[in-house]
Parts: C-alpha cells; structure tokens; sequence
C-alpha cells in the first residue's frame, strides 16, 4: 500500500490514525487540513481539487520517504482529496508516529509544507458572487 | 522537429480549451515550447510561476526535449 494516496470519497480518519498505531512509539501527530469558508475577502462556499493522480501520488510518497530520512520518525501516511468539497470537509490528513513528540512535530510541518508546494494539485474555489477562480493562478490565465 | 505531447492541466487547459496535443516543433527546451504554445493561446501568459513534467517526472525549464516526450504543463500548484 501506499503510504501517500489521493481518494474522491471522504478520508476515514480513525482508520487512517489506526494504520500509524506503533508500540515503540510515544508520539502521534496528526494534520488535517479543512475547507475553510472565506480566502481573500471572498466568501467560499465549496471547491474542487484537480489531481494529476500518477505523479502525485509518487511525488507524496517521495516527500514521506525523505521525511522518515529527514528525521528518523517510525510512520508517515497521507491522504489528500480530488474533486468537489464542501466547506469543513477534511481535505488533507498527514499523520506521523515516532517515538518522541519533537521528531513527529517537525516531520508532520514538513511533510504538509512539501505536499502543498510541490504536488500537482490545484484548486478551484466557488465563491458566493457567483465567480469561480483557481487559487494562486489570478495572473497565469484569464478567467471567465 | 519532435513530435512532442503537450498536456495542459487546470487554469492552462480551462484557457487553452484543449486538454492535450500532439505538436511537431524545434524547440529545443521546455521553455521554448511554452513560448511556442503561449504564441498559439493567447491565454498562456507567462510560465513563470508554473511548473514544467516531462514523461511524468519534474523538469527544469531548460531541459532538452526529445521525440515522442510528454510534455506537461502546470500552473502554480495549490494542494492542501
């Protein structure tokens, strides 16, 4: 199994938490990033994830493998969405097991922080004007 | 001249109108070709912030394209 997938349906966070269970492990750090109702002074009502799913899911488990690397935690799993979502749907998880708390800290920032920065996912907020636009991309094509 | 693949993804294929394409072209980079798409599509404005994949795997701008490549073209990526 992988340990970074990309899914449609809702993320089960108490499975997903389960998986990362370690007896030798003394710490659990979780990140779920959740769809948040308003960005830029514009209020959103949903949005949608595009995932070019073959290179994001190597590019995420890439970033797991060099956070294990990086800091010497025991497990790291992740899961982000594709497709429509509604607002506090849970669009990212990041979960990371370690023995101590500090390596699982700074492995789950690093993890969430390269996800977002490097993965081929892009996303379209739907705003209550009745505009859609694509996040971070005001300036690289015009919208409609 | 490669025939070279060309995909566009998200705010690019919304303005492009094209998902993908099938191109016969001299350029010798990456860049070069963006330029050379940009030239067709007036909404391909600048690469500047986006992200440049051949055969599904990250690249440099100014990698040397060959024939028969996939060449995939990202616009500023915001996952998470």
């Amino acid at each position: 199994m992988n340990a970074f997938q990309i899914t449609s349906g809702a993320i089960d966070l108490e499975a997903f938490r389960r998986q990362l269970l370690d007896r030798s492990c003394g710490a659990y750090v979780q990140f779920d990033g959740w769809v948040r109702d308003y960005n830029e002074g514009q209020q959103v009502l949903r949005l949608e994830y595009e995932v070019y799913q073959p290179m994001a899911v190597k590019e995420g488990n890439r970033i797991i493998e060099e956070a294990i690397e990086r800091f010497g935690i025991s497990n790291a799993h992740g899961v982000h969405r594709s497709g429509l979502m509604e607002l506090s749907d849970v669009a990212v998880v990041v979960g990371v097991s370690s023995p101590h708390r500090a390596a699982a800290f700074d492995a789950c920032r690093y993890i969430i922080d390269q996800v977002k920065a490097r993965l081929p996912i892009w996303k379209k907020e739907y705003y209550a004007n009745g505009n859609a636009e694509w996040v971070n991309c005001r300036h690289c094509a015009p919208t409609n | 001249m490669n025939q070279i693949k060309v995909r566009y993804f998200a705010a690019f294929r919304e303005a492009t109108g094209i998902e993908t394409e099938r191109v016969n072209t001299a350029a010798g980079s990456a860049a070069e070709l963006f330029s050379e798409c940009a030239g067709r599509f007036d909404a391909l404005q600048s690469y500047t912030a986006a992200m440049v994949a051949i055969n599904d795997e990250m690249s440099d701008w100014d990698a040397r394209l060959q024939d028969g490549d996939e060449v995939l073209f990202f616009p500023p990526v915001a996952g998470g």
